[in-house]
């Protein structure tokens, strides 16, 4: 029963990780209405930032964190900017899901020039051991805790923001509709920056955590946890935050059980099993919201 | 009869080539590495090709085709060990070459079922993680043969509980060992004529124009008659079974045959992406073009190697904003008025 | 028999009466006119009628056949036809590609025979390419018909969509604004191809129109509708002189 908990407990914090990556993922995608491919490499840059600066300070990685959030929101502003904003408008939605995925290859590329092919063991964020117990029988770890605790305050914060400021109520105007918004004086490129400022300054965080807790970092480290984050999203409804919150977490519970329970081999198939299934059945996820084509 | 022109033109530059290379080949130019280049640019060429049909001419992008490739791999390769004793090799390797197209086939149409009810990046990522799914559940397949018949296992060769005769044929992640060499470059040459001749003649049809309209405006195809679905699901199954050709190709040119990221997984399938989208999205002689020279270029200036990738990345974004940005075709316009390059008739 | 005939047709989009209780009958080559105000619900007949929205209630029948809730692909086969008020045209294919496409259901070979370009299909091909050169003719493009749809002229871009409704054979064309968008030259020129697809095809149309000129010039018979209602219902005269109908237009 104890060992059964402890996977759960590991599940739940797998799945705040993702939660995080997702609400990036949903926000970008609710207001920009793009897929944001390389949404996963930011969380790769994030963690090499952290891996360099912290390398440099001999280990403080409080300023790693803070010189990573404030690079990756840098690095999402610039690639709205200089890869995204010229297609808005574009006749094939395509294009800018194209140009995206040219980013993430462009990121993983950089990268690999960069820091090399060989996975560099990173250390850990998060010093505290953790608790125990039931006599040492149940033993949680620090950064399980940690990663749950810092998943719920961004959703609160997030939620916080969206409801109560004036540009979390732009947002939300721009997701309706970006003609409209316009018309309302809304600054509908502003938003959308500021949007992706948000998305990549969380994928800096969750980079922190997903090292944390499974400590090899390489360039391809991000694109898997993005896109199991994007099913979450999807899951849970895209554009949904407390949607994604929800599709990140049972997405990370699903994942460590079946690895433990099913196959380990087969445990990626079946969260993308998962995928398939929501988007035939439910495609607007938990908490979504239908959009229909007008003719 | 200016298409039927231009098509010729195209099975012209894949027969020069083929001249060329064959003669260097054959009298001893090109050295072994060379030549052990030639037959996986045939089989990427023509992934390219089945991907531009999706890509270009259905206007769904996918980014899990490696997966149909592996499925063409995996059946053909199966069949080819199975029998290796007991059908000569030709008629064997065209069995195989059936047998990992239908399969290839079929799968698509099972995919395509969920898949085509869906629109754009949706598709997309669904697309992506049938890929996966495909990739991560042959690594999970352990197949023996023995005089009782056919084992199978989802959890390690002992499972099978073969006679000590059998035969381990599918090893889990380890996979295929020992299918027999029959790829060579001519055969792929043949291979990609015919996909060539299959993808081109369709595009001049009745019912390559019906899914080019599902393309370009589905709900006005609804209303112009069209049975939206019907062509989606054609054009999506050619598809699957012509990058399930290049997959025969693949497991028959290789020694140990396993479902690794490295030839199936997403970023395989990206960079298949790549060579149809710098070949031109819609362009399917592009997509020939593209697949053959960056697939050699950066083998023949190895420096070029460490940044090709860079590269690559960075043309495809500029490629999709000088083609799609709204601003940017504006300014074409002004400047460039009336010229009529190639690429204005590639199309999404 | 009446070509059309539509019976208490009905449909809601959350708590809002779209269309309310709609009925029309269209004898056998007229052309009706379905007008009113922005939002009055005029598109939506118009998606109802080919399937695009399935009614909450209501019948419609089409030359005896009842065509309701069948899907829009159906519903053109069975006859209906249509063009859009934000013209959708195949815009990366040339200008003949997109008639040919209207034609894919009269003219048939087999998708071997298509991959193959053997048996039936340069037969079947120069059938097709000899009617939508014909088509386009009437139409007038005939010259343009190489040219990619989206670099037509606007003007052009609303008459090859009517030439390609017009490849499906149908008994009953829905236009849907034609003339929007249109400077009077153009709105003209659109008048007497609307009159030269009447007289050449023997062509029953209902067309939505704002245009009240293009109305009281070719319509015989008009529908009003005024909040997804119909307002005022007859010929054409006697319609446009209702005081109803002119408070809907001009307000009070």
């Amino acid at each position: 029963m104890s060992s059964f908990l402890t996977y759960l407990i590991s599940g739940l914090s797998l799945g705040s990780i993702y939660a995080i990556i997702a609400l990036g993922y949903t926000m970008v995608y609710g207001i920009a209405k793009m897929l944001n491919f390389a949404h996963g490499d930011f969380i790769m840059v994030g963690c090499y930032i952290i891996f360099t600066v912290s390398g440099a300070l001999s280990g403080n990685s409080i300023v790693g964190i803070i010189v990573a959030i404030v690079l990756c929101t840098l690095l999402g502003i610039t690639t709205e900017f200089v890869a995204y904003r010229p297609l808005r408008g574009a006749a094939s939605p395509l294009a800018v899901l194209i140009t995206a995925i040219g980013v993430s290859y462009f990121l993983e590329n950089l990268a690999l020039l960069i820091f090399g092919a060989d996975i560099k063991s990173f250390t850990s964020v998060i010093k505290w051991e953790g608790l125990t117990f039931a006599d040492g029988n149940l033993r949680i770890q620090g950064v399980t805790i940690v990663t749950i605790v810092v998943s719920l305050v961004v959703l609160l914060v997030l939620q916080l923001f969206i409801k109560k400021t004036k540009q979390g109520q732009a947002m939300l105007a721009v997701a309706e509709d970006k003609g409209a918004a316009t018309l309302m004086g809304i600054n509908v490129n502003n938003t959308i920056m500021l949007t992706f400022a948000i998305g990549s300054a969380l994928a800096a965080i969750a980079g922190a955590l997903l090292c944390s807790a499974y400590p090899s970092l390489s360039p391809y480290t991000g694109a898997m946890p993005g896109i199991k984050a994007f099913v979450a999203a999807v899951l849970g409804g895209i554009g949904s935050i407390p949607g994604a919150m929800i599709g990140g977490l049972l997405l990370g519970i699903v994942e460590i059980l079946s690895k433990t329970y099913i196959s380990s081999q087969l445990s990626d198939a079946i969260v993308f099993g998962i995928l398939v299934v929501v988007l035939l059945v439910k495609p607007t996820g938990i908490l979504g919201k239908k959009i229909q084509e007008k003719v | 009869m200016n298409k039927t022109k231009d098509n010729l033109i195209t099975y012209g530059i894949v027969i020069v080539a083929y001249i060329i290379l064959q003669t260097l080949a054959v009298t001893g130019i090109l050295s072994s590495h060379m030549k052990g280049l030639l037959v996986p640019m045939t089989y990427y060429a023509v992934i390219a090709v089945a991907l531009n049909l999706c890509v270009g001419i259905l206007g769904e992008l996918s980014i899990g085709h490696c997966g149909f490739m592996c499925i063409g791999a995996f059946t053909s390769a199966f069949f080819s060990k199975l029998t290796e004793a007991s059908i000569p090799a030709a008629p064997r390797f065209i069995l195989a070459f059936i047998i990992g197209i239908a399969f290839a086939a079929l799968f698509g149409f099972l995919i395509g079922i969920p898949v085509l009810r869906l629109k754009g990046d949706y598709l997309a990522i669904v697309t992506l993680a049938f890929g996966e799914i495909i990739k991560n559940v042959i690594n999970a397949f352990y197949i023996g043969v023995d005089k009782n018949g056919v084992h199978f296992s989802l959890k390690n060769a002992m499972e099978l509980n073969m006679e000590p005769d059998g035969q381990l044929i599918v090893n889990g992640a380890m996979g295929i060992t020992g299918t027999p060499h029959n790829s060579s470059f001519t055969v792929g040459i043949i291979v990609l004529l015919l996909s060539l001749f299959v993808v081109l003649n369709l595009i001049n049809s009745r019912d390559g124009r019906a899914i080019m309209a599902v393309r370009d405006n589905y709900i006005a195809a609804e209303a112009t008659g069209i049975n939206v679905t019907g062509y989606k699901m054609m054009a999506f199954v050619i598809s699957a079974a012509i990058a399930g050709a290049a997959g025969v190709l693949f497991s028959h040119n290789i020694t140990t045959l396993t479902a690794s990221s490295q030839y199936f997984g997403f970023n395989a399938s990206i960079m298949i992406l790549v060579y149809v989208v710098l070949g031109g999205i819609g362009n399917i002689r592009g997509s020939v073009i593209a697949a053959c020279v960056l697939y050699l270029l950066p083998e023949l200036l190895r420096g070029l190697n460490t940044y090709r990738m860079l590269i690559y990345s960075i043309v495809l974004i500029v490629m999709m904003i000088y083609t799609w940005s709204p601003k940017v075709l504006e300014w074409r316009k002004r400047t460039l008025g009336k010229i009529n390059l190639p690429w204005k008739k590639a199309n999404i | 028999m009446a070509l059309l005939e539509v019976n208490n047709l009905c449909i809601s989009f959350g708590g809002l009466r779209a269309v309310d209780d709609f009925n029309l009958t269209i004898e056998k080559g007229q052309l009706y006119g379905l007008i009113g105000p922005n939002g009055a619900g005029k598109t939506t007949v118009f998606n109802l009628l080919t399937g695009v929205y399935k009614p909450n209630e209501g019948r419609i029948k089409l030359d005896g056949n009842d065509i309701t809730r069948k899907s829009t692909t159906e519903i053109n086969h069975a006859g209906i036809a249509r063009t859009f008020q934000n013209i959708r045209l195949f815009k990366n294919m040339s200008v003949i590609d997109n008639v040919k496409v209207g034609l894919t259901e009269r003219f048939k070979y087999s998708a071997l025979e298509g991959i193959l370009h053997l048996g039936n299909y340069r037969k079947v091909e120069k059938e097709m390419d000899f009617e939508a050169e014909k088509l386009l003719k009437v139409f007038d493009l005939d010259k343009e018909k190489d040219i990619l749809a989206s670099n037509l002229p606007y003007g052009k871009q609303r008459k090859l969509e009517i030439a390609r409704a017009m490849a499906t054979n149908p008994k009953l064309l829905l236009l849907d604004e034609p003339a929007a968008g249109m400077n009077p030259n153009e709105t003209k020129e659109l008048m007497d191809t609307i009159a030269l697809v009447r007289k050449e095809f023997d062509m029953t149309i209902l067309l939505i129109e704002h245009d009240m000129k293009l109305v009281s010039g070719i319509c015989e018979k008009l529908t009003v509708l005024n909040f997804g209602r119909v307002l005022c219902q007859g010929e054409t005269k006697e319609v446009l002189s209702d005081p109803e109908v002119i408070k809907a237009y001009l307000g009070e």
